[in-house]
C-alpha cells in the first residue's frame, strides 16, 4: 500500500514535471519566435518543406469530403424538400468544423510527425549538441523557424481544404444532380458570415497550428537519442497533437458558436 | 585515455558546459563553467572548437555550407569573405574538391576532416576531440593524425583529445591522463607511461584481458546459473 502510494506519487511528480517543462519550453520558443522573422528565409524554407508539401494530400482530402457531404445531404435535405440549403450547410459545416480539424489532423500526420523526427534525429547524431557547441542556440536556430513556418502553413492549408470541399461539393449538387448554380450559391453568400464562419474557423486553425506544432517541436526536441526514442517521439505526436486538436475544437466551438 | 565506458565523453561534456557536475567545478582558462550564464558559456564557446565523434554534420547542409555555417552566424562577413575563407580552411583539411558533396556523400574519415574544418573556422584557443580515431580506415586515419598534429603546431591550439587509441595518442599527445571509473590512475608523457609499471597503466597500454579490470564483468555464478536455466 505504502509502496503504491510512493509510486502513484512519483509518477504524479514526474507528470507534473513534464508539464512544468513543456510549459516553460513553449513559452521559451514563442518568445524566440518573433526574431526568426528578421531572417525570413529560414521561415520560408519550413512553410514550403512543411505547408506545400503536404498541400496536395490537405487538398485531395477537401475535395473528398466535399464530394461525400454534399451526396450524402443532396438526399437527406431531398426529403425535406431542403435541397436548396445545400451550399450552405456544406459551407457552414466545412468552414467551421471540417475545415480547420481535418486540416489540422492531416497536419499532424504528415507534417508534424516529419517535424518530430527531423529534430530528434538531429538530437540522435548530436548536431543539436553540435550547434550549442558553435555557440549558436539550437531552439533558435532549428525548432523556432520550424515552428513559426508550421503555424503559418496550417491555416494556408486549411483555405486549401475549404476551397477545395466546397469545389466539390458545387460539383456534385451543380454538375451531377443538376441543381441550379444560381441558388447553390446564392443560399450560401446569403447564409455564411464572413466573420461568425470563415473567421472563427481561421482562428481555429490558428490555434490547433500553435498546438501541433509546438507539441511536435517539443516531443522531437526532448526524445531519446536512441531509434527507439525517436520513433516513440514521432508515435506521440500524432497521438497528442490529434486529441489537442479535438479537445481544443471543443473548447473553441462551445466559446465561439454558442448561439450562432 | 581510458577503455570504453569509463568517461572520458562525460568529461569531455562536463568540459565543455553540455553537463552539469553532481558535484566539484570545472574551470576553463580560469572561468567556472558550470556557473556561467548562458551568454557568458557561449562566449566561452566562441573560444572553443570540437569534433564529435561521428563528425556531427548537418545532413541538410552540403559540406561548404556546413563549414560557413558558424561564420554566418556569428558573423556579418561579406558572401566573397565567407567564400574565401571556408575555401581556404577546407583547403586546410585537403577537402576542398568536396565543398559541393553531402555529408550522406563522405566517408567516415571525409566527414571527421570536414567537422575539423567546421571546428577551426572560427579561431578557436582550445579544441576538443571526442574519439577522433575510433572506426577510420589506415588511410583515413594518417590523414587525421596528421592533420591534428599539424593544426597544433600552426595554429598553437590547446588541445584535449579523448581515445583509447594507445599508438596513435602516443602519437600526438604531450601529455597523458589514464582515466578509469572517474578517477586519474595516471598521467604523463607517453614516454613516462610507457615506463610506469602500475598493473593498471600495463593492462591498458599492453592491452592485456587479464589485470584489474576483469573480462568477466561481475555476476552470479556461471555453474548456477546455467543449472537454473535447465531446471
Amino acid at each position: 500500500m505504502l509502496a503504491e502510494q510512493t509510486h502513484l506519487r512519483r509518477r504524479v511528480r514526474t507528470s507534473l514535471a513534464g508539464f512544468g517543462a513543456a510549459g516553460l519550453f513553449s513559452l521559451r520558443v514563442m518568445a524566440l519566435s518573433p526574431r526568426v522573422l528578421i531572417r525570413p528565409r529560414l521561415v520560408i524554407e519550413q512553410v514550403y518543406s512543411l505547408g506545400s508539401r503536404s498541400a496536395t494530400l490537405v487538398g485531395f482530402a477537401g475535395l473528398f469530403v466535399g464530394l461525400v457531404l454534399a451526396l450524402q445531404l443532396y438526399g437527406v435535405l431531398g426529403r425535406f424538400g431542403a435541397t436548396s440549403s445545400l451550399g450552405p450547410v456544406v459551407s457552414v459545416a466545412v468552414l467551421r468544423e471540417l475545415g480547420p480539424v481535418i486540416a489540422a489532423l492531416l497536419y499532424a500526420g504528415r507534417a508534424g510527425t516529419a517535424l518530430a523526427s527531423e529534430i530528434g534525429l538531429m538530437r540522435t547524431t548530436e548536431q543539436l549538441s553540435a550547434m550549442e557547441m558553435m555557440a549558436i542556440d539550437p531552439v533558435n536556430r532549428v525548432v523556432a523557424p520550424r515552428f513559426v513556418g508550421g503555424v503559418i502553413a496550417v491555416p494556408v492549408l486549411t483555405l486549401i481544404f475549404d476551397f477545395l470541399a466546397i469545389l466539390g461539393a458545387w460539383a456534385v449538387a451543380v454538375k451531377m444532380m443538376g441543381m441550379d448554380a444560381g441558388v447553390f450559391w446564392g443560399q450560401m453568400h446569403t447564409t455564411v458570415s464572413f466573420r461568425d464562419d470563415f473567421i472563427n474557423g481561421i482562428i481555429k486553425s490558428a490555434v490547433f497550428g500553435l498546438a501541433v506544432n509546438l507539441i511536435a517541436v517539443y516531443e522531437g526536441f526532448t526524445s531519446l537519442s536512441t531509434a527507439d526514442g525517436v520513433a516513440r517521439a514521432t508515435t506521440r505526436t500524432v497521438v497528442i497533437s490529434s486529441l489537442a486538436v479535438l479537445i481544443f475544437d471543443f473548447m473553441l466551438t462551445a466559446f465561439m458558436f454558442r448561439g450562432i | 585515455m581510458g577503455p570504453s565506458g569509463t568517461g572520458k565523453t562525460t568529461l569531455l561534456r562536463l568540459i565543455t558546459g553540455q553537463l552539469c557536475p553532481s558535484s566539484g567545478e570545472v574551470r576553463v582558462d580560469g572561468l567556472p563553467v558550470q556557473a556561467l550564464r548562458t551568454r557568458e558559456l557561449y562566449a566561452l564557446r566562441m573560444r572553443m572548437g570540437m569534433l564529435f565523434q561521428e563528425g556531427a554534420l548537418l545532413t541538410d547542409l552540403n559540406v561548404f555550407e556546413n563549414v560557413a555555417f558558424p561564420v554566418r552566424e556569428h558573423t556579418d562577413l561579406s558572401e566573397s569573405m565567407v567564400r574565401n575563407l571556408v575555401l581556404m580552411t577546407l583547403q586546410a583539411v585537403g577537402l576542398r574538391g568536396a565543398a559541393e558533396r553531402m555529408p550522406a556523400e563522405l566517408s567516415g574519415g571525409m566527414a571527421r576532416r570536414v567537422a575539423l574544418a567546421r571546428a577551426i573556422v572560427m579561431g578557436p584557443e582550445f579544441i576538443f576531440y571526442d574519439e577522433p580515431f575510433t572506426g577510420l580506415d589506415p588511410i583515413s586515419l594518417g590523414a587525421v593524425v596528421r592533420l591534428i598534429r599539424r593544426l597544433n603546431h600552426t595554429l598553437n591550439l590547446t588541445t584535449v583529445i579523448v581515445s583509447h587509441d594507445v599508438g596513435v595518442v602516443e602519437e600526438v599527445a604531450d601529455c597523458t591522463y589514464l582515466i578509469s571509473d572517474g578517477q586519474v590512475v595516471a598521467r604523463g608523457t607517453p614516454e613516462e607511461l610507457r615506463r610506469n609499471r602500475s598493473e593498471w597503466v600495463r593492462q591498458f597500454m599492453d592491452g592485456l584481458t587479464e589485470g584489474p579490470v576483469p573480462f568477466h564483468l561481475p555476476g552470479t555464478d556461471y555453474a548456477r546459473a546455467l543449472i537454473e536455466e535447465r531446471e
